[in-house]
């Protein structure tokens, strides 16, 4: 048993953390390739707010300075990135319910590559979907006017804001009694920040009261961001606004992740 | 090597805030290269023991050593030496059987070539191989046993800890993971079991902890267990309940363990079984009371354990339930 090529504890051991935050997140990604109608249904709830707003309701809402198909898609990427970003709490709370999470721990892992697996790879599912949901948008006339690398920023931009939020879901996923508890768990979080935004309306038309939350909340400064970079028209701070969202949310909910990991696991 | 493989001393493991002891001062040693049972009924203490030990879950007080290193001081070097399967065959159902193993492997830091080479001679050792790349939602419970028991192997532990292994397995399957664990200790692997079925502790443990309700209540081998108790179970059947209750008090006083009724049969553990026998029929037939069958066999544990706790090792407990750590799962 000494012949094993097993490494000492004390060589390299962040090179084994790389690693192993690299199997946990090529085990989700398999599992996530492995069941295709998870990714059909990942895509399905965005296609049908596209087909919503851009058909439905689109013909009665009037963006000054914006055709509303320009409008709405990078909305719905920036919605649909953050409902991705729920998944982290449906997959851990998965994987808790599960028991894998304590068979981890009796594994000589390093402890946080479960957190660090699975937000890197709903990171990566993201990615895919912002691919799928950007071509849905140009088959729906969607034009943008910037340049293709403005474009590639923002989805970049979203993407981090996304990966930062989803510590806090990893946070629920592992506060939750089980999965469908999680999702639910979510819910009142994701609705008011998705809809009481600037995702597929402006803002100013909503009431006073609703407004000044609407404009300043995390979700709009990042729809504006994202709007601006790929139409190429002026956003105003609401860039460096959602990178600082971002990294503050990241700041406060990882160590609140990795506190509760430590509580259940 | 050490003549210990697991000691553990005086643990104690409380849940709800110290309402509940799931652990009362416990004690073991494990010897190296034998299969150690700690048996006990749902909710004694059993997977607790086992959690504290393969460092998932840290003692309120006590101290435990495994493969010389303590659990709470430093549990990666004791995550080196262990391997955990059970019950909840916790495999990830997605992913295909070698994957799993694979996963395993390179989660306990072995190189990738040894990984796979290692995942295709388990599966074929464990009778997967022709299911090794089918998803393990595919799987019967017996073989997710296996593949969980394969997975636990895949860095050669020196140490395996087995929690309640073949529950709810049918008898064949049972019997195949018996003779993989027989094979192993075989080869030098220290097993500590945790059981609830008497028989697989009779079977496969040299040494026997009982646990209830989270103290060790007897210790020693299966047959020091059962001649704690007498040589000789005498099973008197009767026609009908009654004519058992009738027949209870006149033999009481003819062993020192209190008479077992379950339904109409009456039975009774003594050290000399014809004699006892011959003098138990005898004032049955002067009362008048007819039996319709009689036999005379060896103790089991179930005797031992119904004779310690007052209780069948397979009953739940009626009251505290083991709690565990998180409130998702009910475990035993």
């Amino acid at each position: 048993m000494s012949t094993l090529p097993v490494s000492t504890s004390n060589r390299s051991s962040f090179r084994w953390g790389v690693s192993d935050v690299l199997t946990i997140a090529r085990r989700n990604l398999q599992v996530l390739f492995r069941i295709p109608v998870a990714i059909v249904f990942m895509i399905i709830q965005p296609i049908m707010f596209v087909i919503l707003f851009r058909y439905v309701f689109g013909g009665v809402i009037a963006v000054p300075g914006f055709s509303y198909v320009n409008y709405l898609i990078p909305g719905i990427l920036v919605q649909t990135v953050i409902f991705g970003s729920v998944g982290t709490a449906i997959g851990l709370a998965e994987d808790l319910q599960k028991g894998l999470i304590e068979r981890f721990r009796a594994l000589p892992m390093a402890r946080l590559a479960v957190l660090a697996g699975r937000t890197i790879s709903d990171f990566f599912r993201n990615i895919l979907v912002v691919v799928i949901i950007t071509g849905v948008g140009f088959l729906v006339g969607f034009r943008p006017g910037g340049t293709f690398v403005s474009y590639v920023q923002a989805c970049i931009l979203m993407l981090f804001f996304a990966y930062c939020l989803s510590w806090g879901f990893a946070f629920i996923g592992l506060a939750a009694p089980n999965s469908e508890a999680a999702q639910a768990m979510t819910f009142p979080l994701i609705f008011p920040l998705t809809f009481a935004s600037a995702i597929f309306v402006p803002v100013l038309k909503m009431p006073s009261w609703l407004r000044g939350f609407a404009t300043h909340q995390p979700v709009s400064q990042t729809a504006d961001a994202v709007r601006g970079l790929m139409d190429g028209t002026p956003h105003g701070i609401s860039t460096w606004m959602s990178l600082a969202w971002a990294a503050g949310a990241i700041l406060v909910l990882a160590p609140l992740a990795v506190n509760q990991y430590r509580k259940v696991a | 090597m050490p003549e210990y493989a697991v000691e553990a001393f005086n643990i104690v493991r409380t849940f709800a805030a110290g309402d509940v002891r799931a652990l009362d001062d416990v004690t073991l040693h494990v010897p190296t290269g034998q299969v150690f049972g700690l048996l006990g009924p749902n909710g004694s203490g059993k997977t607790t023991m086992v959690r504290i030990l393969s460092t998932i879950l840290s003692p309120t007080s006590g101290r435990a050593i495994v493969a010389g290193f303590d659990v709470v001081k430093q549990p990666n070097q004791v995550r080196h030496h262990i391997g955990l399967a059970g019950q909840n065959a916790t495999v990830d159902e997605n992913l295909t059987g070698f994957e799993n193993i694979r996963m395993v492997g390179l989660l306990n830091h072995l190189n990738k070539p040894y990984v796979v080479a290692k995942a295709r001679q388990l599966l074929e050792d464990f009778g997967l191989a022709n299911a090794g790349n089918r998803i393990v939602k595919t799987y019967s419970g017996g073989m997710r046993r296996r593949l969980d028991l394969a997975a636990a192997l895949v860095a050669a532990p020196p140490i395996l800890f087995l929690d309640e292994p073949t529950t709810g397995l049918d008898p064949q399957s049972r019997q195949d993971l018996w003779g993989i664990i027989e094979r192993l200790v075989e080869g030098g692997t220290t097993v500590l079991l945790t059981t609830q079925y008497l028989e697989e502790a009779d079977r496969l443990a040299k040494q026997l902890v009982v646990l209830d309700h989270g103290k060790i209540i007897a210790e020693g081998t299966s047959s020091e267990l059962k001649a704690q108790m007498g040589t000789t179970v005498v099973s008197l059947n009767f026609a009908s309940i009654d004519d058992a209750l009738r027949a209870q008090p006149l033999v009481a006083d003819l062993t020192n363990t209190p008479a077992n009724l379950d339904g109409s049969i009456l039975e009774i553990t003594v050290n000399n079984g014809p004699a006892v026998t011959a003098d138990a029929l005898r004032r049955i037939d002067g009362a008048g009371i007819t039996l319709s069958g009689l036999a005379l066999r060896e103790p089991s544990l179930d005797d031992v354990f119904l004779n310690l706790t007052g209780h069948k090792a397979e009953d739940d407990p009626t009251e505290t339930p083991e709690v565990s750590g998180r409130k998702r799962k009910a475990r035993a």
